[in-house]
């Protein structure tokens, strides 16, 4: 199957718009890609910043810069939008930069829908950013929003929350079914599934998973707002409902939301290792029946979040023993890559430096992740430091990591400038540093019994926490470096070749750096 | 032009994928929905804390209508672009996907309202009544009995119990018939349009909406029967709520399809779509068959069991 560009009554155009309408009316998916990375690194300063509020408050036990209820605000805000507006958002926009230019489309299969997908998010940030100055403040439940927290005792703006939520949801539907319609409908003639890049097959079964939860957090929000304005009885037990089932909807859709994070960064590092090994991927089916894997699993494990909620203890063992089954395809996937760099020649240049320390780091958050699984252990974790060192270790040198390598590996095919390798190396090193430095003792902290989502804690925690607050500093000002770099490739620097990596393979490489503005106009001949 | 352009040349089909130019119609959608779901979040928190609504109704009002003009609009061009015959067989198979999977994302919706009403009555309520491991809850409400449809709520102050709950074998049986007969009539259209019959597309197609109409207005009449006279209603506890949410959000996708069908017809009328090209058509009527399939889940586990 191939894709050409329609010339239909000289109403084509070589190049993009002038001015603001460029952005506003673009059918572009590197425009639009573009938009999706710029607004996600926004977001990305955005809730950091809130982090450091929590970090500064926490740097010393007792209360001294924020007052608790706005330190519930802020982990709050800070979860919320990391995942919703930072994390999700930078996915779709390599997706939207990548995916037609890697199965050798001319643009997206839905132009028009791929723009409408990246506007509504500007829109739902902008009313969940507008509920820090409501009346009764922010949302301040936590990012899982809990019932009855979130519905009998939440804030008024909650059903502003809720209505963000919403539009959210319906920009990540709307994109994940671009990205499903695009990868199934227009590959290059000759790309058979089993010949897609893995990026392409990560993104694949990621829009899958979007499709089907987003919908069901669509649902639990949905029942939110319908218990705090319209007295339904959801989850309020004096009507025959219950809070827990809250937390069995939102888990339902909050795991494989796990997933939605971490998949299409699987696939960007499965690039770039052997980029950088100068040898072909290790075990390409193992790591897409993996991924499969994964993804299936990851619908059946929602309940390890809730072990001490009270499920029944069969419950309990069902869920602990398929938590663990997903450390199966997880390590298939480690082992790969470790294999692809065996006997490589390697080089070290930014992206392999965040690839090979995603692989590492992100190990050491899976491992942690083995311990939650086990509920009898889980009695003891759960709720302390320990879990939130867990998930920022699959979150930061995971998501963010994967993240910056894509950025790295793929800024010259986008900017047709090379990236100052210093300066690149150098955020590499603050990074790891920081973030170990920042998220290393929270596991100390929570195995010595420190709860999170606190505002103060006992003496005894001081000097970790003191530790971590230096380490977040750090991490948090080198992002601003980040954007130094970026800044610099797009004015200018060294040309780029069409393939500025010895080793990479793919159909972008093909293509000039920058690449044209409408992708192929010719469909390339896969063998 | 008196029919859409169609293609038949295989290697020609491929050949063709439009990716249209700017497009002004997401931005005013974007603007549109803000407004529309900004206004309805502030109507009910204004309205919750006793202050004036009337500067969100007029945010609401602003919206709804931007989203209609965008409807309008941004359909009416894709309808123009299809036939101006600048879809390929390709980009007809990119909507087809679309529109997969957005149904699946519907269905997936209506999975978390489902699991919701099974959560409460396998789980939930029996809890409540003191059966198995998580008995211990009956002590929050002692003498507490459990049983489904839950009339006595656990706290009957709270959430007043209704007097009954509508049964299935009455007016939702026949609503059932009506809306059974609707996926047939809508494939007899369908068939007839494939033969190039008209006369018999519009004739079945009209009826379909009839029997549509029909649906909204009976289940607009056991609306107002549960809460009139039966005392249901949303706040009538677990049952209400999971009640009213799965037929309320049913019947909000019957009221859209129900628009869609109407729209096809109107397209019908005007001499849209050919035997061989008809997507707009098709769509429609998938999104009937899944509003059918649903109601039929609904029937059972809402009404019947």
């Amino acid at each position: 199957m191939s894709a050409v560009i329609d010339t239909h009554a000289g109403e084509h155009h070589h190049g993009p718009a002038k001015g603001i309408t460029r952005w506003l009316f673009t059918t572009n998916h590197k425009d639009i890609g573009t938009m999706y990375l710029v607004f996600s690194f926004a977001m990305f300063l955005f809730g950091g910043s809130m982090a450091m509020v929590i970090r500064a408050e926490l740097f010393q036990p007792g209360l001294q810069i924020v007052d608790p209820e706005f330190f519930n605000q802020m982990t709050t805000m800070h979860g919320l939008i990391m995942v919703f507006g930072a994390v999700m958002p930078a996915f779709v926009g390599l997706a939207n930069w990548m995916l037609p230019m890697m199965v050798g489309a001319p643009d997206m299969a839905l132009p028009r829908m791929n723009n409408w997908s990246f506007w509504l998010l500007p829109c739902a940030f902008l009313i969940l950013a507008s509920t820090l100055f409501m009346s009764g403040g922010a949302p301040n439940f936590g990012w899982t929003f809990y019932a009855p927290l979130s519905t009998t005792y939440g804030p008024p703006s909650t059903t502003f929350f809720i209505f963000a939520v919403h539009i959210m949801g319906i920009s990540s539907i709307m994109g994940a079914i671009n990205v499903i319609a695009t990868i199934l409908n227009l590959r290059a003639p000759g790309m058979t599934l089993m010949k897609m890049p893995l990026f392409v097959w990560t993104w694949l079964i990621t829009a899958f998973l979007l499709i089907a939860v987003m919908p069901v957090l669509a649902g639990v929000v949905t029942m939110m707002l319908m218990d705090i304005n319209f007295g339904t009885s959801f989850f309020d037990a004096s009507g025959g409902g219950d809070p827990v089932l809250f937390q069995h909807v939102f888990w339902f859709f909050g795991h494989p939301e796990v997933y939605i994070m971490i998949l299409p960064a699987f696939g960007a590092v499965s690039h770039i290792i052997p980029a950088f090994s100068r040898k072909p991927l290790f075990g390409y089916a193992s790591m897409v029946y993996a991924v499969g894997a994964i993804a299936l699993l990851s619908f059946v494990v929602w309940a390890h979040h809730m072990f001490t909620v009270g499920i029944p203890i069969a419950g309990q063992l069902f869920f602990m023993y398929a938590t663990m089954l997903i450390a199966v395809p997880t390590g298939v996937k480690v082992f790969n890559w470790v294999a692809t760099m065996f006997r490589g020649a390697l080089t070290f240049e930014a992206p392999m430096l965040f690839a090979v320390a995603f692989v590492i780091l992100f190990t050491i958050g899976g491992f942690s992740g083995l311990m939650l699984a086990i509920a009898p252990a889980d009695f003891q974790y759960h709720d302390t430091y320990f879990v939130v060192a867990h998930f920022h270790y699959v979150l930061v040198p995971g998501a963010i990591f994967g993240i910056f390598a894509s950025a790295y590996f793929w800024l010259p095919k986008w900017t047709g400038h090379m990236y100052d390798e210093t300066l690149a190396k150098t955020h590499f090193w603050l990074s790891f540093i920081g973030m170990n430095l920042a998220f290393f003792p929270m596991h100390f902290l929570g195995l010595a019994g420190m709860p999170r989502r606190i505002p103060d804690y006992a003496l005894q925690f001081a000097d970790f926490n003191m530790v971590s607050s230096i380490g977040a500093f750090m991490f948090g000002a080198t992002q601003l470096l980040f954007l130094l770099i970026v800044v610099k490739c797009i004015r200018g620097g060294e040309q780029a070749p069409a393939k500025p990596w010895e080793g990479a393979e793919g159909l972008e490489w093909t293509l000039p750096s920058p690449p044209p503005y409408h992708s192929f106009q010719t469909p390339p001949e896969v063998k | 032009m008196a029919t859409d352009h169609t293609y038949t040349h295989e290697k020609y089909a491929y050949q063709k994928y439009y990716v249209p130019e700017q497009s002004k119609w997401p931005i005013i959608a974007t603007v549109g929905l803000g407004l529309t779901l900004f206004g309805v979040a502030s109507i009910m928190v204004n309205s919750s804390q006793g202050e004036s609504t009337g500067g969100s109704w007029l945010l609401f009002l602003v919206g709804s209508l931007i989203m209609a003009y965008m409807l309008f609009g941004w359909f009416g061009n894709v309808i123009r672009e299809s036939r101006a015959g600048l879809y390929s067989p390709q980009m007809d198979r990119s909507f087809r996907w679309g529109m997969s999977w957005f149904i699946f994302s519907e269905v997936m919706f209506f999975a978390a309202f489902f699991g919701a009403l099974f959560y409460a009555r396998v789980f939930a309520v029996p809890w409540l009544g003191g059966e198995g491991d998580r008995g211990s809850s009956n002590l929050l409400w002692e003498g507490f009995q459990a049983t489904w449809p839950l009339i006595n709520t656990p706290d009957p102050v709270a959430y007043p119990p209704a007097k009954e709950v509508i049964g299935p074998w009455g007016l939702p049986l026949v609503n059932t018939i009506l809306l059974v007969t609707s996926s047939l009539t809508v494939t007899i259209a369908h068939h007839a349009l494939k033969a190039g019959h008209r006369g018999k597309l519009k004739f079945w197609l009209a009826a379909t909406i009839a029997l549509a109409l029909g649906f909204v207005v009976v289940q607009a009449y056991e609306y107002v029967h549960a809460y009139k006279d039966l005392n249901l209603t949303l706040e009538s506890g677990i049952y209400g709520t999971t009640f009213f949410m799965l037929t309320g959000f049913h019947g909000a996708h019957v009221i859209l399809g129900t628009l869609m069908l109407i729209i096809m017809l109107v397209r019908v009328m005007k001499g849209h779509f050919t035997a061989e090209q008809h997507f707009g058509f098709e769509a429609a009527s998938w999104y009937w068959h899944f509003v059918d399939v649903v109601w039929l889940m609904l029937f059972t586990f809402v009404y019947i069991l």
